[in-house]
C-alpha cells in the first residue's frame, strides 16, 4: 500500500495532521476559491496516520497562512501542523496554538448580536475554555461550542 | 459598567453603600451638586420611559445636565449612521454616556466606540446591569444581607433578561434560588450550567404556593404574551401565576414581593396594600442605585480632587 498519493510541492504550505473529514473546513478558512492558478491545492482524505488513526492533509502550493487564518485553523484542527515547504524543502514546522481571542473568522450565532449589523467593528470572541473548545462573543456574551456552523 | 458579570462581590457591596447614603438626596431631602459641570447624554435608541426617567432624576440629583436621545426615529442612525459612529460624536459631547438599544452587545460595542464611560441601561435580550443593582438594593435594604435569602424567581424565566443578571448575583452572594415557571418559560440550561459553576443552590419548584411557603423574596416577572402562540395557553398560564391575598396567605411575614414593572396583572393591586410589596420601593431605588454609579464613574473621586 502506499503512503501518501499527493506529490511533494515546491513551494507553499502542508497542513497535516487534519482530524479526520475536516480537510474541507480547512479549505473554507483558507478561501481557495480566492487563490489564483498557481496554487495547486491538493487534498488527501482519511489517510493512515500512526498518531490520529485517520487524518486529513491539506497541500497549497504559493501560499504562506496568516496567523489570523492559523488561529482559525487551530479552532476546527487542534491537532494540525503547519509547515511552511521552500524549494521542497522544509523550512519551518509548527502545530497550531489557539489565542485567547479569536478576531473576524467567526460570525456570532445570535442574529441580534450588534456585531451582526452594518458596524464598522469585527467578530471577537473570547476563547473561555479549551477542551472542548468554547467561546463567548466579546460583544453579547453568548457562549458558541458549535463553530463550523459559526465559521464566515 | 456593560454587564453585571464585570463587577466583583466587593464592588457590588461598595456601590450598595454608596446607593444607600445616595437615598436622603435622591428623595431631596438633601441637595449634592458633585456632578455640577457635568453633562451626561442618554442615548436610547428603544422607548424605555422608565429606565430613562430615574437616569435623568439621578443626574439632575447630583446636579449635572443631560443630553437625551428619547426616540432613535429622530436621529442620524435612522439615515444609515452606525451606533458606532453615534457613539463616537456623543463621546465628544458629554462626559459619560448611558445607553439602551435594541441589539444585544451594543453596549459592549458604544464602550468601544466612546472614549468616555458608558453605562448600559439594557442591550436586548442581554445585560441591564443597573436593574440587577437596583433589585439587589432592594433585597439588602429589606433584609440586611444578600447572603442566605431564599429568592423565588416566577414567571417566564426563559426571556426575561433582568431574571438571568439578578440569578447570576444571587448565586455570587450565596443566596438559594427557588425558580418557578410554566414549562414552556424554564430557565435554559446554557443559563443553569452557568449558576451551578458559581456553586448556586438552585431547585424547581413550580407550584406557586409551595414556592412562596418558605421564601424570603418572590420576584415576579412578566409573563408576555407574545411568547405564546395562542391566546388560551397565555391566559391559563398567566392565570396560575397572579400574585394576591390569597397566594400570599402562606407566606412568611417578612416575604417581601418584587416585580421589575411595568405589572400587567400578574400582581393584583390588593397587594400594594400588603406589608409584602416591594415593587414602589424598588422603582424608587432605581434613582439612588443610578446616582451612586454616575457618581462612581464622574463624581469627586475620578477627577483625582
Amino acid at each position: 500500500m502506499r503512503e501518501l498519493k499527493i506529490t511533494p510541492i515546491k513551494n507553499g504550505t502542508v497542513i497535516d495532521h487534519i482530524g479526520n473529514g475536516m480537510a474541507l473546513e480547512v479549505l473554507r478558512i483558507i478561501g481557495v476559491q480566492t487563490l489564483d492558478k498557481d496554487s495547486t491545492v491538493s487534498v488527501a482524505i482519511h489517510v493512515r496516520s500512526g498518531k490520529l488513526g485517520w487524518k486529513d492533509i491539506v497541500k497549497v502550493e504559493n501560499m504562506e497562512l496568516s496567523p489570523r487564518k492559523v488561529n482559525a485553523i487551530a479552532l476546527i484542527a487542534p491537532t494540525a501542523t503547519i509547515s511552511i515547504i521552500r524549494d521542497y524543502k522544509v523550512r519551518e514546522k509548527r502545530t497550531v496554538d489557539l489565542p485567547e481571542r479569536i478576531i473576524g473568522i467567526l460570525r456570532c450565532p445570535n442574529p441580534n448580536c450588534i456585531s451582526n449589523q452594518p458596524e464598522p467593528v469585527e467578530s471577537e470572541f473570547e476563547v473561555v475554555e479549551r477542551r472542548p473548545v468554547v467561546l463567548t462573543c466579546a460583544f453579547c456574551e453568548r457562549r458558541v461550542d458549535d463553530f463550523l456552523r459559526s465559521l464566515a | 459598567m456593560i454587564s453585571i458579570h464585570d463587577l466583583s462581590r466587593d464592588e457590588i457591596d461598595s456601590l450598595l453603600d454608596a446607593a444607600k447614603k445616595m437615598i436622603p438626596y435622591a428623595e431631596g431631602s438633601k441637595v449634592t451638586h458633585p456632578l455640577e459641570d457635568k453633562i451626561v447624554a442618554m442615548a436610547f435608541f428603544e422607548p424605555s420611559t422608565r429606565t430613562r426617567l430615574s437616569f435623568e432624576a439621578a443626574v439632575h440629583r447630583l446636579g449635572g445636565s443631560c443630553l437625551t436621545i428619547a426616540d432613535a426615529g429622530a436621529t442620524s442612525m435612522r439615515k444609515g449612521e452606525s451606533l458606532y459612529d453615534t457613539i463616537r460624536m456623543l463621546s465628544s459631547y458629554a462626559d459619560a454616556i448611558v445607553i439602551r438599544h435594541p441589539n444585544e452587545g451594543s453596549a459592549r460595542l458604544a464602550a468601544r466606540a466612546s472614549d468616555r464611560p458608558v453605562i448600559n441601561a439594557g442591550d436586548g435580550a442581554g445585560q441591564h446591569p443597573t436593574q440587577t443593582l437596583l433589585d439587589l438594593a432592594t433585597m439588602r435594604e429589606a433584609f440586611g444581607t444578600l447572603t442566605g435569602l431564599r429568592v423565588v424567581l416566577l414567571g417566564d424565566l426563559k426571556y426575561g433578561r433582568t431574571v438571568h443578571s439578578l440569578a447570576h448575583a444571587l448565586a455570587v452572594f450565596g443566596s438559594e434560588i427557588v425558580l418557578s415557571s410554566p414549562e414552556s418559560l424554564r430557565l435554559p440550561e446554557e443559563r443553569r450550567d452557568e449558576l451551578k459553576h458559581l456553586g448556586a443552590r438552585i431547585t424547581d419548584q413550580p407550584d406557586l404556593h409551595e414556592a412562596v411557603r418558605e421564601a424570603d423574596v418572590l420576584y415576579v416577572t412578566r409573563i408576555q404574551k407574545e411568547r405564546f402562540g395562542d391566546e388560551g395557553e397565555y391566559r391559563k398560564v398567566a392565570g396560575s401565576y397572579r400574585i394576591d391575598a390569597g397566594v400570599l396567605a402562606h407566606a412568611k411575614s417578612r416575604l417581601i414581593v418584587m416585580h421589575p414593572l411595568p405589572r400587567a396583572g400578574e400582581v393584583a393591586p390588593e397587594v400594594d396594600h400588603t406589608p409584602h410589596a416591594a415593587y414602589f420601593r424598588q422603582a424608587f431605588l432605581a434613582v439612588p442605585v443610578r446616582m451612586a454609579l454616575l457618581n462612581a464613574v464622574l463624581g469627586p473621586a475620578k477627577r483625582g480632587g
